[in-house]
Parts: structure tokens; C-alpha cells; sequence
């Protein structure tokens, strides 16, 4: 039977990978699996791999099992679960040498069983599932967790922690909860009798989830949404970002309707477009709702032109970038951040914008929340540009937590008594030199009242075409641009921030970069590393381009957006920064970082990345 | 250049509205448009129309896209707030304002081209949505601002200044808004004010999106022989088959006419609009007929003019829909929007 044997530490440290034709419900058996294992206590991440289509294509979901609680993708196969006849041939290749391969042996596919150092298993799911299931859709349905039944058994996961998983998921639905587990019993005692099991790769139980939880950065960020306040949202779909705004719905709707009368505390407008979606923004943080709109790339560019009438005509709004690969439609279901630039510079004209970037969940909650206080501060457009790695896919986070002394800053909104006070209301006069002006709401008085318009306007808000008394606003605004540096969330600092080379990065390159830098050390590289989670770059950007001889610039994407952003927007000389792209789509691993990082430093460069 | 403000002298004798306040204290800035601009009656009609009303200035919310006619929200009502947005994009931010804050009374006012060429599908939209909102359009058949190209409303077989004829057929925003259901349809001329003001009236109490279609001569570019859209083309082709008189809440209706003559519609705040059949036959509440009483007139050269069609739109209005909370969104205390970090905590488990 087995050819060669995976090393035995593969124990709590391997991958699976489901490949699976999509439409079929695979995604609750592999969600079960993830869910037992993180159960379990031991640190899980999952990755989806779909196509931008329904029914029929190929779709893959692959989950890390790493004690040592690594995020980012794998980037080899320990064991397959060959569910996808269509693409067998190269699934099977996929699988590491020592690996395993299980697939559905109802059917013979000899001529495909081409592999001598991998162990290939068999279990026959749809003869399984044919003698004990009834109606075609059932039977397709139950083979998943069938099989998910199988992999218990054969990565040694506790049966009784699947069990109550199942019955959680349909407590509400006792015959699908018995169906499940008769599938569940079905593949794990086939499995038990006819496979070797349990493999070695294992799962064997720790500690390490407590305070954790598994979720997608989408209903976190929605979350902060919520917890931030907002109360009108408005979108128009889009992958992957529509998972946001239906996760904003359904909390609203459990959290925001009154019980007595059906009330509701909130607005959720589906747009017939983006141009309309980031419309109802503007319209509604003008009048003085938090309110937010989700999208990608596709998205943000035709929101283009109101973004610059936000910014110009200085309205909060609050824009979340789920990013996906481009240009054009480009692969609407692959991951990366190719959306740098477009949002910096959004719009015609002079624009400039406040960016966040969040590296995981976690900070998709909490970046949410200070994008709401940002902008009303600023009164400006923030971005939170998170991709659809973060976005769609489920890691492993701290739990959520709120402080409830939290209340929001509405930034310099004056009443109709603050109104009365002044001799005359100027709505774009910079009183306190930070190049924040004071707004008021409509409603106010007819004191307060001001007329916002994106053609040129004076510190009153008059139309003005006097060169002078435009120039004097747009100056303006540039310092509060300077302010908004010192206000958009500080960078992490990994390292003593004192040795030679250090990488430069932001978003969800965080996590194999963090992995990454344990290799790297071990080979006898240490760098220094700082993730930046704001534009515009603060002070501690500056220092760290000025403090190292060479900085080496992650990011996904081709063209090399966060270099440019950095060439353009500091004071760091060009040959200075030294370029790691990664866009094939498929989120970065830590292999590809180490492997890059010793390429650009070669054997000389460990000796100049260690002195200190 | 900067915007020109009205020096504000009060007369003693000026008339004053329930609220104490004269006409000129709904004036706004002065016009920048061209002398005889149809758009400037239609600025005169709106701030009679709210000092009628005693609308409190601050009450209000006036919104546009960009165009000539757009401008006009700067010359009407100073004390309100107003917002000048993008060209044709008007009703997405009506949309969003008037579902963060539900209680404000919110006028738009667009153009032609801003609201039929580049912003149709958003007018659309708003009225799919049933924005409780008055919707003017300063309709002149052309694009003023970029001087004098054919808009969308253009008739077919009007000339250009320049002598070309559009061969293309014209959207109708009364049709339009018909078949997409409206629930108030007018149609105008700015040169009408009799007719206007108390359209508009009713318009800003109408719960639900309103519609008024205001035929506004462009005396630059497109009041000439051969336009249909020239002061003497309206004044001889537009004609009213139903006549609003607007009554506000504590009035009493002064005169009586017959029984089938005259039928009133009480709005959502309790005042009332009157209307006056001039065509025995037509029935504005019904919005199949109604549509098909404009198709015939147009077929014999003639515009039908009045509130065209009115039913109540209170039911599907965009908040009535959505059951929203009767407290303006923007005014519900953080308190009441956040789940507190007890719920947070409970909610947690789902993700383990
Ligand atoms: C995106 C964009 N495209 C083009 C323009 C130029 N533009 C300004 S006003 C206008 C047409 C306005 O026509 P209409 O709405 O009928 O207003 P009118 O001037 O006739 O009252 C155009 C094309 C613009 N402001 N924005
Ligand atoms: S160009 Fe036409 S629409 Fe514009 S202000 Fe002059 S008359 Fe009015
Ligand atoms: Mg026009």
C-alpha cells in the first residue's frame, strides 16, 4: 500500500485540500471539518478557491491545520479529496510526494492512478450514499458529509466534536441533523474498516483556539459597521464584497429592529449601480447618518467622479474595497491588492485620499470603525481596502471585543446654538489651523444653512471662479491632508527597527510575511518589518524608509502600487526600495516571501541583513 | 467671479406667512441666468410656492445635478441647506439624504438633460423607490450650460438654432413616471404660475416621490421659429386638463362647484388639493387612463398639462417600505444603534 511515508511531524501541521464541482454543497462539509478541528484546539485557516460562476465549475477549499497558528495559505497539498472528476488529472499532481489522495471509488479510475509516492485512497461515497439515501439532490449532498465523515476518522478528529457540530447546525432541523449524521457515522466507519487509518497526518488535541474565533473579514468588517453606527448602507453587488452588505442585513436585522413595533433602525438600499450606491453615501453623510457602501475595483471606478466631489466638497463617506484581481473584470474570484492607486488618487483633478488596511478580520472590525471616525473628523472619503483573501475566506482571529465606553467622533458638527453664537457661519474656514473646517446639518437653522457644491467655492461656500479665493481652499485642504497622517492608525513594527534591511508591507501580505521572517531568521536573516495600516504615510513611515540601507516592498500585485505610493508620497529615494510582487491571484505565501527575500538579499545580503 | 448676494431690505408692509416671514426671506441668491431663462419663473414659483406653505426655510433640503436649471437651488430659500452634486446624479443623493433624515422636505430641481440624457436610469431608480421628494424638471429641450445641444427631450422634427431637426423620439418624464408608478404626475410651464404654485405646493405635501415636468423656455438657445419648446410653442400647444388649487391644512375650501366637477384629495399632512376636471371625460386618479389620454392628445399636437395623475403613495414610500424607525436615522442616539459588547460576546460562539 503506502509508498513512501510523510515525515511523522506533519502531526497538527499539514494541509487539506477538497477540490469539489461547485453548486453541489460542499462548503458545509468542509466548513464542518474546519470547525472540528479548530474545535479541536488546534489553529486552523481556511481558503477558498472558487470560480466566478454558480453551478458546474471546478471550485477548491483548502484547509491549514498549523499548531503554530500560521494565516496564510499553505502552499502545498498533504492530503486531496478528489471529489472533482474534471479536474482529477491535475489534483492528483498537486499532491505533495509522501502525500495522500482520496477520491470516490464507486467508479474504477485506474488509467488517472499514475502516482507511486502518494497513497491513494478509496471509498466508494455514492454507493454509500446510493443505498442509504433517498432523491438525487440528497444523495449528492449527503456524499460531502460523507466523506467529511471519512476524513474524521482517517486525521483522527473526535467524532463526538463533529456530532455536536452537526446537531448545532440543525438544531432547528432534527431530520436534517439525523440524515447528516448517519452520513457522518457512514463514512467514518467505512473508513475505520477499509483505510489506514488514522493517518499520519493527525490532528491531536491542544489549546490553542481558546479566545479565538474562525471568521471572514467581511462580517467582521460589516460588524464594525454596526458596532460604529452607521445606519444607512447602500451597494450595488459585487464579488466579493456583496457578503459584507448581506452580513450588515442580517445583523441590522437581529440587532437593529425594534421587538414591540418592528421599527428599524436602519436603511439598506440596493443601488442600480455604484454611481448611485456612493450617491446615497454622500447624500446621507451629508445629512448626517454614518453611512457606508461596499464594492471592488470595478466598483470604486465609477464611483470616480463623486469621490471627488466628497472630497472637494468635503463630505464624510465611508467606501470599503474588497479587492479582487484586475484589470477590468479581471478574475472577479481571485484575490489581490491592485487597488492602491485607483483609491489614493480616485477622481479627476487634485484628490488625495485616507486609506486603511486591514492585514486580517480582526482589523476589519476595528478599521471599520475608525474609517466611520475618520471621516466624520476629516470629513472626507476613507477607504478600507481590504481584499478578497481577507474579505471571503475564514481565519483564525482573536474574538471580537467592544468596549462600550465607545461613543463616535462626529468630527466639527455645530448646533444651531454654536451657530448662533458666530457673527456669520463660514463653512470652510479653517478656525483651528488643522485645515479642518466646521460643518452643520440640514435641519439646523437657516443660520447654519450653506450651500455644498462641487464648483468652485470660497471659504463660505460661494461660488467663487477668483483664482485666489480657490487656491485658498484647495491649499487647505492639503493640510488637512497633512493632519490626516497624523491621524490614520500608527504602522506595526516587527524587529528591533534598527537592522540594515527591512520589509515594508500592508494587508493580508502580513501573515506569510510573519512566517516568513521565522524561516528567514533561522537561515540567518533578520529584517526588520513594518506593516503600514494608513495613508497617508505618518512620521514612522518616514523613519523607518530613513532608518534602514534597503527596504524591500511586498504587495500583491504587478505594478508595484505601494512602491510607488511610497516614491510619491515620501521622502525615500527610489533605489532605495526593492520590489516582491506576488499576482497570480491566489493569496501569498510565506515559501514565495522567503524565497524572494533571499533571492534580493543573495548570500552577501544575510551577512548585511544580521549586523546590527 | 463670485455669487452675487441680495441685499435683504424688509418692507413693513410686506405680507407676512404664518411663521411671520415675508417673501424675500425665501429668496436666495441672485440669479445668474440669462433675462427671459424660463428656470428663473419657475426659482419665483418655488419660493411663493414655500412661503405659501409657511415652510420653516431650515425645513427644507434642496438638491440638484448640473446644469442651468440645477443652479437654481442657490436662488431660491438661503436658509436651507442645499446640495449641488454631479451631473445627473441628483437622485441617488435625494435618496440618501432623505433616508438619514426622513422628517426634512426635499426639493430637487434638474434639468432635461441631467435628468433624462445622462441621469435617467437614476431618476428612474428614485422613482422606483418612492423617495418621498418633489422633483422638478426645468424642461427646455436642450442643454443650456454646454450651449444649445439637443437633449433627450427633444421633440422629434424640432429645430436646432442652427436649423437641424431631431429625428430621434423624446423620453417623456410623465410617461416615464407613469408607467415606472408614480403616484403624483404634473405637468407645467414656468410661464404659469397660477398653475404652478399650487402644484408644487402639493407636490412638497405629497407623501411619496412627486413629479413635476415644467416646460422652461431656454431664450438662448432654443426659443426660436421651429422649436417646440419656445415660449410661443407652449403657450399655444400645452393645455391643462385638470386644475390643482392647493388648500392648506386649517383652511376651509371657499367655493363650491358641481358634484363631477371637481374632486379633492387630501394629502398626508391634512391639507388638501382641489382638483378641477377641465375635460369631463379625464380621470387623474387613474394611471392607465391617464397615460392614454396623454398618448391621443399628443397624437393631435397637443400637451397635456395639470396634475396629470395622483394616488396615494404613502404605503410603498421608501421608508413606509422599509418600516424605519419614525426618528430621523441621523438623529437615533448612538445608544440605541450599538448592540453593546454583551451581545458582541453572545454572538462570538457562532464563530467557533
Ligand atoms: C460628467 C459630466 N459630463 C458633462 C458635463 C457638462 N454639462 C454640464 S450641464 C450639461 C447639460 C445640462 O443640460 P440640462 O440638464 O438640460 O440643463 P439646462 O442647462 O438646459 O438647464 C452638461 C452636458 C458635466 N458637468 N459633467
Ligand atoms: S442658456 Fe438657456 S437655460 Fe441657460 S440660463 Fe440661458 S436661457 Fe436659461
Ligand atoms: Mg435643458
Amino acid at each position: 500500500m503506502p509508498a513512501t511515508q510523510p515525515a511523522p511531524d506533519r502531526l497538527n501541521d499539514f494541509v487539506i485540500k477538497f477540490a469539489n464541482v461547485n453548486g453541489t454543497g460542499s462548503a458545509s462539509a468542509n466548513t464542518l471539518i474546519m470547525k472540528a478541528i479548530f474545535r479541536s484546539g488546534v489553529p486552523v485557516v481556511g481558503k477558498n478557491y472558487f470560480p466566478s460562476n454558480i453551478q458546474g465549475l471546478p471550485t477548491w477549499y483548502e484547509i491549514r491545520v498549523s499548531a503554530d497558528g500560521h494565516q496564510a495559505r499553505g502552499g502545498r497539498v498533504d492530503l486531496m479529496l478528489a471529489m472533482n472528476i474534471e479536474t482529477y488529472a491535475r489534483d492528483v499532481k498537486e499532491v505533495a510526494p509522501g502525500g495522500f489522495l482520496m477520491y470516490d471509488s464507486t467508479w474504477p479510475r485506474s488509467a488517472l492512478l499514475e502516482r507511486h509516492d502518494i497513497t491513494v485512497l478509496g471509498i466508494p461515497l455514492a454507493k454509500l450514499c446510493n443505498e442509504n439515501f433517498d432523491g438525487v439532490r440528497n444523495r449528492v449532498l449527503m456524499k460531502n458529509i460523507c466523506y467529511a465523515g471519512a476524513l474524521a476518522a482517517l486525521v483522527d478528529i473526535d467524532l463526538e466534536i463533529v456530532r455536536a457540530l452537526v446537531t448545532e447546525q440543525y438544531a432547528k432541523k432534527p431530520k436534517l441533523a439525523d440524515a447528516n449524521l448517519k452520513a457522518i457515522e457512514l463514512g467514518y466507519r467505512y473508513a475505520r474498516e477499509y483505510l489506514p487509518c488514522p493517518l499520519p497526518l493527525r490532528v491531536r488535541r491542544l489549546d490553542r483556539t481558546a479566545g479565538h474565533v474562525l471568521i471572514d473579514g467581511n462580517t467582521a468588517a460589516a460588524l464594525g459597521c454596526l458596532y460604529a453606527g452607521a445606519t444607512v448602507g447602500a451597494w450595488y453587488p459585487i464579488t466579493p464584497s456583496t457578503s459584507l452588505m448581506d452580513a450588515f442585513r442580517g445583523f441590522c436585522e437581529r440587532y437593529r429592529v425594534d421587538p414591540a413595533t418592528g421599527e428599524r433602525n436602519f436603511v439598506v438600499l440596493q443601488a442600480e449601480d455604484e454611481l448611485a450606491a456612493i450617491g446615497m453615501v454622500v447624500g446621507a453623510s451629508w445629512n448626517g447618518a454614518r453611512a457606508f457602501t461596499p464594492t471592488s475595483g470595478p466598483g470604486i471606478s465609477l464611483m470616480n467622479e463623486f469621490v471627488g466631489l466628497a472630497y472637494y466638497a468635503e463630505v464624510p463617506c465611508v467606501i470599503f474595497d474588497v479587492q479582487r484581481v484586475g484589470p477590468s473584470t479581471g478574475m472577479p474570484t481571485r484575490t489581490q491588492q491592485c487597488d492602491l492607486l485607483l483609491c489614493a488618487y480616485a477622481s479627476h483633478g487634485d484628490t488625495r485620499h485616507v486609506l486603511l488596511f486591514p492585514a486580517d478580520p480582526g482589523e476589519c472590525f476595528t478599521l471599520a470603525v475608525a474609517a466611520f471616525d475618520l471621516a466624520e473628523r476629516l470629513q472626507t472619503p476613507v477607504f478600507v481596502l481590504s481584499d478578497l483573501d481577507i474579505g471571503m475566506n475564514d481565519w483564525m482571529v482573536p474574538e471580537l471585543a467592544w468596549d462600550d465606553a465607545y461613543r463616535p467622533d462626529r468630527g466639527k458638527v455645530l448646533s444651531a446654538a454654536e451657530v448662533e453664537q458666530l457673527e456669520k457661519f463660514q463653512r470652510y474656514v479653517d478656525r483651528d489651523g488643522d485645515g479642518i473646517p466646521y460643518r452643520t446639518l440640514p435641519g439646523t437653522s437657516p443660520k447654519a444653512a450653506y450651500f455644498t457644491r462641487g464648483s468652485g467655492h470660497n471659504q463660505s461656500g460661494a461660488y467663487t471662479e477668483d483664482s485666489a479665493e480657490y487656491q485658498q481652499v484647495v491649499d487647505r485642504l492639503t493640510r488637512k491632508f497633512a493632519t490626516a497622517a497624523t491621524l490614520v492608525p500608527k504602522p506595526v513594527l516587527e524587529g528591533p527597527g534598527n537592522r540594515p534591511v527591512g520589509i515594508l508591507s500592508l494587508g493580508s501580505c502580513d501573515g506569510p510575511i510573519r512566517e516568513a521572517l521565522g524561516e528567514l531568521a533561522r537561515r540567518g536573516y533578520a529584517l526588520d518589518y513594518l506593516r503600514v495600516r494608513g495613508f497617508p504615510f505618518g512620521a514612522e513611515v518616514e523613519a523607518f524608509l530613513a532608518g534602514h540601507e534597503r527596504v524591500l516592498v511586498i504587495e500583491q500585485n504587478r505594478d508595484a502600487q505601494l512602491k510607488s505610493l511610497l516614491t510619491l508620497e515620501t521622502a525615500v529615494p527610489k533605489h532605495k526600495l526593492h520590489s516582491i510582487l506576488h499576482y497570480d491571484g491566489l493569496p501569498l505565501t510565506a515559501q514565495f516571501v522567503t524565497d524572494a527575500v533571499v533571492a534580493a538579499l543573495g548570500a552577501g545580503g544575510r551577512r548585511a541583513a544580521a549586523a546590527v | 467671479m463670485t455669487s452675487i448676494v441680495k441685499p435683504r431690505i424688509a418692507h413693513p408692509a410686506l405680507p407676512k406667512n404664518e411663521l411671520g416671514l415675508t417673501r424675500r426671506q425665501y429668496e436666495g441668491a441672485m440669479s445668474t441666468l440669462c433675462a427671459g431663462c424660463g428656470h428663473d419663473s419657475v426659482t419665483a414659483a418655488i419660493v411663493e410656492a414655500c412661503w405659501g406653505l409657511s415652510l420653516r426655510p431650515e425645513q427644507l433640503a434642496k438638491l440638484s445635478g448640473i446644469g442651468c436649471s440645477s443652479k437654481t437651488t442657490a436662488y431660491f430659500v438661503s436658509g436651507a441647506h442645499g446640495f449641488n452634486a454631479v451631473h445627473g446624479r441628483m437622485p441617488s443623493i435625494a435618496t440618501g439624504a432623505n433616508a438619514a433624515n426622513r422628517e426634512l422636505c426635499y426639493v430637487g430641481v434638474s434639468g432635461d438633460g441631467d435628468s433624462l440624457s445622462i441621469g435617467l436610469g437614476q431618476l428612474a431608480h428614485a422613482i422606483r423607490r418612492n423617495v418621498n421628494m418633489l422633483y422638478v424638471i426645468e424642461n427646455n429641450g436642450v442643454y443650456g450650460l454646454t450651449k444649445g445641444q439637443f437633449s433627450a427631450s427633444a421633440d422629434v422634427g424640432t429645430k436646432s438654432k442652427r436649423g437641424e431637426a431631431n429625428t430621434q423620439p423624446p423620453v417623456d418624464p410623465v410617461l416615464l413616471a407613469l408607467t415606472l408608478g408614480a403616484t403624483f404626475v404634473a405637468r407645467s410651464f414656468s410661464g404659469d404660475k397660477r398653475q404652478l404654485v399650487p402644484l408644487l405646493q402639493a407636490g412638497m405635501r405629497h407623501q411619496g416621490f412627486a413629479l413635476i415636468d415644467v416646460l422652461s423656455p431656454c431664450v438662448t438657445f432654443n426659443d426660436h421659429e421651429g422649436s417646440t419648446k419656445s415660449y410661443a410653442f407652449t403657450r399655444e400647444h400645452y393645455h391643462a386638463a385638470v386644475e390643482a388649487d392647493f388648500i392648506a391644512r386649517a383652511r376651509e375650501i371657499a367655493v363650491d362647484y358641481a358634484e363631477g366637477e371637481s374632486t379633492v384629495v387630501t394629502m398626508h399632512d391634512g391639507s388638501r388639493v382641489r382638483l378641477r376636471k377641465l375635460d369631463p371625460g379625464y380621470d387623474p386618479s387613474d394611471r392607465v387612463a391617464a397615460y392614454d389620454y396623454i398618448e391621443r392628445k399628443f397624437a393631435d399636437g397637443e400637451y397635456v398639462t395639470g396634475l396629470i395623475h395622483v394616488a396615494d403613495g404613502s404605503a410603498s414610500e421608501l421608508h413606509a417600505a422599509n418600516r424605519t424607525t419614525a426618528t430621523p436615522l441621523n438623529r437615533v442616539p448612538y445608544e440605541r444603534l450599538s448592540p453593546g459588547a454583551a451581545a458582541l460576546g453572545k454572538l462570538m460562539a457562532r464563530y467557533r
